[in-house]
Parts: structure tokens; C-alpha cells; sequence
């Protein structure tokens, strides 16, 4: 289970707090949806959670299988399966797509105390995996994310996931800059993902991926703050009154 | 190369500490007395049976070095170095010059193995048959191994030590050695022209490609000894070589200094391609005891349409001053030059090149990757130049600096001259930091922090990596990932 309890962040060296006192539970096997405005604080969590420099926890706790992430490092998290697909996914250039996989692969796998897969096994599954998310070979000789299109960065973000099979991941937008049949597909995969060891957060703005990835539970996130949860008719409600009704926003 | 993929496995596999190669063999040396004189001199050339126009110009040399002094304008710091309190010269006992690979002292072979000298070059020295790189290894000063001088001799390629060149051949010797480098060209060059110990010679006749890459391995072993390779290379009209160089040092607490002269002439339509991996001991966390890379590397296009190439890696020695250059003699002639040069803990880095543009129509690219870390300092320095008659010359130079924590330096010092209207010269400098949204993208993936700057600095050094040969590639990308540890946190 993933257990946020008051958790209070600010950017270091400002003032403002982003979040302000978030609790949140997301038991295994279920997959909670987080929306919310621009600039409400879903990419700070979920930074935080996966443990990004330059964000400070003033109070409160995330724990992940009653482990407390705060004191682990991003490698280390990752190591106990948390994985975040980034809104932004980051661009590292004369790194081979591929050579990042197997890199990644077989660091996670040494620290759960597996074997390292060696280059005809690591093959084999990438292409399955790949193969399953539409990615094509040629894409995986280039540089890491360098000139990738929108759409590309976030397969490429969901064939990571498959590859590294994390137990709590973190979804940023994954549907932004998806065409329609890339959403189907990486919703797809997301979906054979899910399985009673799996916890998952999928921040989303838009309801039509809720249609593929059907939650369990919806939060929407205000000022840094959840302002209020439901099943998944909340996300439709969202979709047709928008956020004024909702928090703060509500008073005025 | 057959075996190329499963050594890229191989090395792929080696598991390499932090700085484990300080190291060193007990075998026997014989030394000459410290110090630097007329009779060190003699003494040398006697050891090494050299005839007498050879010594002549040994003591030529050493006439005008005593008349130099130390150049200052690299921007390297070190105590002064008493030349009076070197060796000079110092040979394995048990080894009088090359012999066959089972002759080869075992302690010598497992000092390669555990340099995790690439296998390739492992099987050479252990005589598996098949093995195609040569290994001219210079273990101190004597050369100790030398393979495959059968298949080169089919081909006409003289490949050997420089001593025995100076015996064997030496007409070559006498008309090309100190043709590119002068013997008073600089202080180093000079000392190294009076004392030079040995070092790789190769002639490759007209219209023939080299059929194997050439590769030496240096290494210095003897306390306080300098070491004063002597590289000579000449392609004739129409010849191609690609010569490989590496070499890692033993854990010392003196400094070392090494001194070295590469020459190389290519005639007409000849190509020549020098790489070479330097990983000398850059000295402990406070910067003792490591090497002093004091080299001169100089190649001359003598003749139409002739093309030298120089990639370096350099990760090693405490002070690297270095400037691997093309002389671009001929008409359309052109020059390269590739460098990765990594600094960390205390050790200085002045290196570059220069390309100087003589005959119409030459061109010549660099491109340098410096990545400094912990408190280093790394200096690109590079002059490039057009002379009255070097019509139509180009030039394209990329430089580009990345620095990982706050406490190092990088700094880049580009001369340009064009004495003609016609030249065209491009350059392009970047500095950057390693960048933080890319470290925390590597970590969120399950590498740490080492791993991923390691990741990191290997994309931003991608185009120079590929101009190395295969078997250098792995090896070089793992030592970038040694050559970086505790580089950060
Ligand atoms: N490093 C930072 N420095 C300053 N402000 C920051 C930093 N990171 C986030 N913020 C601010 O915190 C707030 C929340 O940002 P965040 O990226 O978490 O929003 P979001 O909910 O993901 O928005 P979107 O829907 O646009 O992706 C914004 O006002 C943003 O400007
Ligand atoms: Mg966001």
C-alpha cells in the first residue's frame, strides 16, 4: 500500500507551499486517478514520491509498503519498484535508447537481487515488450528520448514500466500527446500491468482515459490539497463542470 | 575482427575497481645512474648497441637541452622537477630485447591481465593462434614482446622496436626521425630526443593497408624512471595503418614523469590513424603521486591528399600537456583529431591541437569532449592556422565542456591565424553542467548516482568514442565510468 499522510512540500529556496497537507492510500491492486488544474501540485507529487532533488518535505510521510521512501534515495526507491512515467520525459543524448533499457534493466534487477540478463535474453524481451507498445526497433538505436516525438517519449515512458515491472507506478500524463490508437495501445499496456501486487496513481486531465483505464478511485488535486474523491463518475462530473465547483475554487 | 563482439562482451564483463591498476612487478631491472649527463647518455646508446650517428645525435640533442628551459605557458601547476634526480634508463634483467611469446616472463603476462589489458591483445600475448592485433609491448623500456612480425613482413610493413630500427633500418630512420618533431622543437622533445628509451617503429611501403591494427601497450614500472618513448610512423604513397595505443600505470607515490615523441609522415594518398587510451595514475585523492604526461605528438601530411587522424582518451597522469597536431603540407590534405580528455580529483589537463594549414585545399575537424570533475582543472588549448598559400583551407572545430560539481574548472583557448583571405574556419564551443533532471531520470530508473553520471558522460562523448577502434570502445567506456567515480555526492 502507498501512504501519504499529511504530507506538506516546498521548492527549496522559495517560500510558497506547493503541497499543503496531502493523505492519500492507494492499497495494491487498485488504480487511483489523480486530476486537477495546471499548476495544482500533481507533478510535485509525484516527484516527490520518486524522490526528485530540490523539493522539500516540511511535514508528513510516504510510505510504500510500510517502507519510508523519504529516506531512501531514486535509485533506491526504484529498486522497491517505484516508477514514475514523466509528464517531461528527459532527453540524454548520444545514449542509446537501448543501452539505457539494458542499463536500467539490470540495475534494478542486481539490486532485487536477480540475475543480469545478458544482451540475447535482454533482446528478446525488449522486442516483445516493444513490439507490444508499437515502438519501433529503429527507435531504440536512437539517442534516448533525442528528437523522439511527443507521442514516442511516452511509449517509450510505458515500454520502461514493462520492462522494469515496478509495483507502485506513477503515471504523469502519459495520455498527453497521445494520437487515439496510441492511447488504446499504451493503455493496453498499462492494463496488463495492473494485478493484485500493483498499486498505480495515474494523473490525468482528461476523462477519455479513465475509458481505458478504468479507476478505482478519483482525487482531485487543488492549491495543493485534495479537495475531493470518488469513484470513477467523479472524473465525468469533472469533465462536464470543470474545476470551479470544486475546493476553494467553490468559495468564490 | 572475428572476435570482436564477444570481446566487447568480455571486457563488457570485467569487473573494474576504482583505480586498480596500482600495481607493480618485482622483476629485476638494471639501471643506469640517476641523473642526466654526457655518459648517462653513452651509456644508454651502448646498452642499447646503437651505431654511432645515432649517439651523435643523442648528444646533439642533449647539447641543446641544456640550453632550454621548462615551458610555463600550460595551465598546469607542479613543484619543479630535479631532472638530476631521474633515471634514465631502466630494462627488465631478465629480457635483453624481444622475444618469443613463451620466453615472455609469466609475471609480465599476469600484469596485463590484471591491467584488463583487452582480450584481444591477452590472447596475442598468450599466443593463441588467430588473435590478430599485434603487440609491440614496452614493458619499462625494453620491448619485450613483439608478434606478428612474419605476417607484417609478407606485407612489407616494418613494424618493431625503435631500437632495433635504429640497427635494422637505418636509412628510414636517419631521413625520417626528427622530420616532424625537430630535435629542439621544445624542452620535452629535446630530452626525449637525448635520451629516448624506446617505442614503436612502422613503415608501411607504397600502395599497401597495414593488414592488422598495430597496437602498443606502455607502461611505466620502475620507480623514478622516466620514460622517453619514441614513436615513428610513415605511411609511403598510398599506404593506410591504424596504430593503437594504451596504457595504465602502477601505483606510485613519486611523481613519474614520461616524456614521449610520436612522429608520424604520410606521403601522397597515404592515411594514417593513431588512437590512443591513456589511463596513467593521476595520484591519490590529493593529487600525489601521480604521472606527468609531458608528450609530443605531431603528425606531417607530407604529400598530396594525405590524411592523419588522432583520437585520444584521456583519463589518467596528474598533468597532461599534449597537442597531438597535423601539419597539412600537402595540397588537399586533411587532419583530425578527436579527443575525450576527463579530469578528476586534482589531476591538470592542457591538451589540444593544432592544425596547421600549409597547401591549398586542406581541411582538418576537431572535435574535443572535456569533462572535469572533483577539483580538476581541464584546458582545451588548439591553434589553428592558414598559411599565404593554403588556399581554400577549412577548418571545423567543436569544443565541448562539461563540468560535474562546483570545485573544478574547464577552460577553452582557441588561436586562430588565416594569412590568406580564402580559409575557412568554423567554431563552436559549449559549456555546460551535467544536468539535474537527467541525473534524477537515470535514478528513477534504478542506476545510481555513479552509474548514471557514468551513462551520462558516455552519450556526451559519443562522437569521438566511435572514430576508436571496436576493441577500444568498451574498454573506454568502462574507464570513463572508473575515471568518474566519487566524482559526485
Ligand atoms: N522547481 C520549482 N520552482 C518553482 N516553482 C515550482 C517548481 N516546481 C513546481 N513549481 C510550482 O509548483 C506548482 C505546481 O506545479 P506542478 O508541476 O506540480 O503542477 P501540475 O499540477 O503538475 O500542473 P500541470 O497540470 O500543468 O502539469 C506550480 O505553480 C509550479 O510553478
Ligand atoms: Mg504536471
Amino acid at each position: 500500500m502507498l501512504e501519504i499522510k499529511n504530507l506538506h512540500v516546498r521548492v527549496e529556496d522559495e517560500d510558497t507551499e506547493i503541497l499543503r497537507g496531502i493523505d492519500l492510500a492507494v492499497p495494491k491492486g487498485e488504480v487511483h486517478a489523480i486530476m486537477g488544474p495546471n499548476g495544482s501540485g500533481k507533478s510535485t507529487l509525484s516527484y516527490v514520491i520518486a524522490g526528485k532533488d530540490g523539493y522539500e518535505v516540511t511535514d508528513g510521510s510516504i510510505t510504500w509498503d510500510g517502507e519510508d521512501l523519504l529516506a531512501l534515495s531514486p535509485d533506491e526507491r526504484a529498486a522497491r519498484g517505484v516508477f514514475l512515467a514523466f509528464q517531461y520525459p528527459v532527453e540524454i543524448p548520444g545514449v542509446a535508447t537501448l543501452t539505457f533499457l539494458r542499463t536500467a534493466v539490470n540495475a534494478v534487477r542486481k539490486a532485487r537481487g536477480e540475475k543480469e540478463l545478458n544482451t540475447a535474453d535482454f533482446m528478446r524481451l525488449v522486442r516483445e515488450k516493444a513490439e507490444a507498445l508499437g515502438v519501433k526497433q529503429d527507435m531504440l538505436k536512437r539517442g534516448l528520448n533525442v528528437g523522439f516525438s511527443g507521442g514516442e517519449k511516452k511509449r517509450n515512458e510505458i515500454l520502461q514500466m514493462a520492462l522494469l515491472e515496478p509495483t507502485l507506478c506513477v503515471l504523469d500524463e502519459t495520455d498527453s500527446g497521445l494520437d487515439i490508437d496510441a492511447l488504446r495501445i499504451v493503455s493496453e499496456g498499462v492494463n496488463t500491468l495492473r494485478g493484485p501486487e500493483r498499486a498505480m496513481l495515474v494523473i490525468t486531465h482528461y476523462q477519455r482515459l479513465l475509458n481505458y483505464i478504468v479507476p478505482d478511485r478519483v482525487h482531485v488535486l487543488q492549491e495543493g490539497r485534495i479537495v475531493r474523491s470518488g469513484g470513477k463518475e467523479l472524473a465525468e462530473e469533472l469533465e462536464r463542470t470543470g474545476y470551479a465547483e470544486f475546493g476553494e475554487g467553490k468559495a468564490a | 575482427m572475428a572476435a570482436v563482439p564477444e570481446t566487447v562482451e568480455q571486457v563488457k564483463d570485467l569487473s573494474v575497481d576504482q583505480y586498480k591498476y596500482g600495481f607493480t612487478t618485482d622483476i629485476e631491472t638494471v639501471k643506469a645512474p640517476k641523473g642526466l649527463s654526457e655518459e648517462v647518455i653513452r651509456f644508454i646508446s651502448a646498452k642499447k648497441d646503437e651505431p654511432e650517428w645515432m649517439l651523435a645525435w643523442r648528444l646533439d640533442a642533449y647539447e641543446r637541452w641544456k640550453t632550454m628551459t621548462e615551458p610555463r605557458w600550460a595551465c598546469v601547476h607542479y613543484p619543479k622537477i630535479d631532472f638530476q634526480d631521474l633515471y634514465y634508463y631502466s630494462a627488465p634483467k631478465s629480457t635483453q630485447g624481444p622475444k618469443s611469446l613463451d620466453e615472455v616472463d609469466p609475471e609480465l603476462l599476469r600484469t596485463y591481465e590484471k591491467l584488463g589489458i583487452p582480450l584481444e591483445e591477452q590472447k596475442v600475448l598468450a599466443g593463441v593462434e588467430g588473435a590478430r592485433v599485434a603487440v609491440d609491448a614496452v614493458f619499462d623500456s625494453v620491448s619485450v614482446v613483439t608478434t606478428f612480425k612474419e605476417e607484417l613482413a609478407k606485407a612489407g610493413v616494418i613494424f618493431c622496436p625503435m631500437s632495433e630500427a635504429v640497427r635494422e633500418h637505418p636509412d628510414l630512420v636517419q631521413k625520417y626521425l626528427g622530420s616532424v618533431v625537430p630535435k629542439s622543437d621544445n624542452f620535452y622533445a629535446a630530452l626525449n630526443s637525448a635520451v629516448f628509451s624506446d617505442g614503436s617503429f612502422v613503415y608501411v611501403p607504397e600502395g599497401v593497408r597495414c593488414p592488422m591494427e598495430l597496437s602498443t601497450y606502455f607502461r611505466i614500472n620502475e620507480k623514478q624512471t622516466g620514460q622517453f618513448e619514441r614513436t615513428l610512423i610513415i605511411a609511403d604513397k598510398g599506404a593506410y595503418v591504424s596504430y593503437l595505443e594504451g596504457c595504465t600505470a602502477p601505483m606510485r607515490d613519486e611523481n613519474q614523469l614520461h616524456a614521449a615523441v610520436v612522429e608520424l609522415v604520410a606521403l601522397d594518398d597515404a592515411e594514417i590513424k593513431y588512437s590512443t587510451v591513456q589511463n596513467w595514475y593521476p595520484g591519490d585523492k590529493e593529487g600525489k603521486g601521480g604521472v606527468y604526461n609531458f608528450v609530443t605528438k605531431r603528425g606531417d601530411c607530407r604529400g598530396r591528399n594525405s590524411k592523419i587522424s588522432w583520437t585520444q582518451v584521456e583519463t589518467g597522469s596528474a598533468i597532461t600537456w599534449k597537442y597531438p597536431s597535423c601539419i597539412l603540407r600537402g595540397d588537399n590534405s586533411r587532419g583530425e583529431f578527436y579527443s575525450i580528455a576527463i579530469s578528476n580529483g586534482h589531476q591538470q589537463v592542457d591538451s589540444g591541437t593544432k592544425m596547421i594549414h600549409l597547401g591549398r585545399g586542406t581541411s582538418s575537424r576537431i572535435i574535443s569532449k572535456g569533462i572535469s570533475a572533483g577539483h580538476s582543472s581541464n584546458t582545451y588549448r588548439g591553434l589553428v592556422s592558414a598559411h599565404r598559400k593554403a588556399v581554400g583551407a577549412r577548418n571545423f572545430t567543436q569544443c565541448d565542456s562539461l563540468l560535474i560539481g562546483d570545485q573544478c574548472s574547464a577552460h577553452t583557448v582557441p588561436y586562430i591565424e588565416a594569412k590568406n583571405a580564402h580559409a575557412h574556419f568554423e567554431h563552436e564551443a559549449t559549456t555546460s553542467k551535467i544536468s539535474e533532471d537527467q541525473l534524477f531520470y537515470c535514478m528513477a530508473r534504478g542506476l545510481d548516482e555513479e552509474a548514471a553520471v557514468a551513462l551520462i558522460v558516455n552519450g556526451f562523448v559519443r562522437d569521438v568514442l566511435q572514430h576508436l577502434p571496436m576493441e577500444f570502445m568498451a574498454e573506454t567506456q568502462k574507464l570513463i565510468g572508473i575515471s568518474l567515480e566519487g566524482s559526485v555526492g
